[in-house]
């Protein structure tokens, strides 16, 4: 199993039946491949959809369906189409229960840095601060490093995405949670041990009593 | 009843250096044959609000490659690379928003209110020079409203009342932007005789448009 289909699949485990949830794009939009079709979780697509499907099979696009990245979807039944300012008054509102979002910082304070990296890749934030503020629960899925550089710092050097700590961070070696004391290491990704992770982590983590293995289901 | 006019015509309303409402998300639900008119005619100094600056191909994206964008107000121009590149020069000016703030904001402006309060940019480059507000202990950013000179929308289904109809991911701005513009112009997929779109299927009532684009 790779490091992202680890991540995927720790994701959907946070997902409960009836949810309504965002996911990112990239890395955070495997998680759907591993959320059981009948679980009645909705997901929000900001761009106006809610009940997004899989992608379409060939030659079947529809032009004025697609997802947040622009790419063409379906939609199931019982899906809901809907203008901007409702998307984001879902978001903004509390109405979101998740948003699982890519990161390329998160640091002891559970603070989120995903959108920029001044002079060198400035796409925008699109949608990604309302959401940090917006969901009920924020969890960030992302890769442990990045080219060698550990992804989970004492103090973001990147310019935050908001002012609000994350509900939980999935990565292939770990699952943390920040909470008030600082990060906590919940769970420990297959085959790895709790001095792997810490030799892996800039941050400091509290670790308490015996961390268990992630479950991944099948 | 609404005339139709041809893009061209439409775009020779569009005065240099005038501040443009343009619907769409990449390129979906925006009015593509309305923003090929501009480009053909060539005129500069706009400023573009859109929710993204698209593809350099491809809707709001192609006028950016044409030098005809002076500044954008966007919440994310990553899949253009030539918006990308003409910021960093200086060339053009670019305004990142939140896509949620921007919506807002445009919102603010239509609905005759005076700025929004939103959490959101808090701690961010986006509270840079903003009056923060608290209200009841809950700290906010004061967002102004915007306002254009034009809304250019598309939308699936229109009629001869100017009565607008939206599909699936393609309503995005453009409800929204039919508010906040002296002049709204709107290009429609179909456009169909008054009586055939439901009123409860209205989404911008016709009141609100001053210019359907003909038929292609």
């Amino acid at each position: 199993m790779d490091a992202k289909e680890i991540i995927a699949r720790r994701v959907a485990r946070e997902i409960r039946p009836g949810m309504l949830v965002n996911l990112g794009i990239g890395l955070p939009s495997l998680v759907a491949n591993y959320v059981p079709g009948d679980s009645g979780v909705y997901f929000q697509a900001e761009n106006g959809v809610i009940g997004l499907g899989a992608r379409p099979p060939e030659g079947m696009a529809e032009p004025n369906l697609t997802d947040a990245g622009g790419g063409f979807v379906t939609a199931v039944p019982g899906a809901a189409s809907i203008d901007s300012a409702m998307s984001f008054g879902l978001i903004r509102g509390g109405h979101l229960d998740m948003t699982v979002l890519g990161g390329l910082q998160v640091d002891a304070r559970g603070y989120l840095a995903n959108w920029t990296v001044p002079g060198r890749m400035v796409p925008g934030m699109g949608g990604a601060m309302d959401l940090v503020v917006g969901a009920r629960r924020v969890v960030v899925a992302m890769l442990h490093t990045a080219k060698g550089e550990c992804k989970i710092v004492p103090e973001c050097t990147l310019p935050l995405t908001a002012e609000r700590r994350v509900s939980l961070i999935v990565t292939e070696l770990a699952v943390i949670e920040p909470t008030e004391a600082g990060l906590v290491l919940r769970e420990r990704g297959p085959g790895i041990s709790v001095d792997e992770i810490r030799a892996a982590t800039e941050a400091p983590l509290h670790v308490a009593g015996d961390v268990p293995e992630m479950e991944l289901g099948a | 009843m609404k005339t139709a006019i041809r893009p061209e015509v439409a775009a020779e309303m569009i005065g240099e250096g005038s501040t443009l409402l343009v619907g769409g998300f990449m390129g979906v639900g925006s009015p593509l044959r309305l923003i090929e008119a501009i480009r053909n005619r060539g005129t500069g100094g706009l400023t573009i609000v859109c929710n993204d600056l698209c593809t350099p191909d491809r809707a709001v994206g192609t006028l950016v490659v044409s030098g005809q964008v002076r500044r954008a107000i966007v919440s994310h121009i990553g899949l253009n690379p030539v918006a990308q590149k003409k910021m960093m020069a200086g060339e053009m000016e670019i305004e990142l928003v939140p896509q949620g703030t921007l919506v807002e904001r445009i919102r603010a402006g239509g609905y005759g209110l005076g700025g929004v309060l939103t959490a959101t940019g808090l701690g961010t480059p986006v509270e840079e020079g903003k009056q923060v507000v608290e209200v009841d202990g809950r700290r906010y950013l004061l967002e102004r409203p915007i306002r254009g000179d034009f809304a250019l929308l598309a939308s699936h289904h229109a009629d001869y009342a100017g009565n607008l109809a939206y599909v699936l991911t393609a309503h995005n701005f453009n409800p929204i932007m039919a508010l906040a513009a002296t002049t709204v112009i709107a290009e429609a997929e179909h456009i169909v005789p008054v009586g055939m779109i439901p009123p409860d299927a209205v989404k911008t009532p016709g009141v609100l448009v001053d210019h359907l684009l003909g038929r292609a």
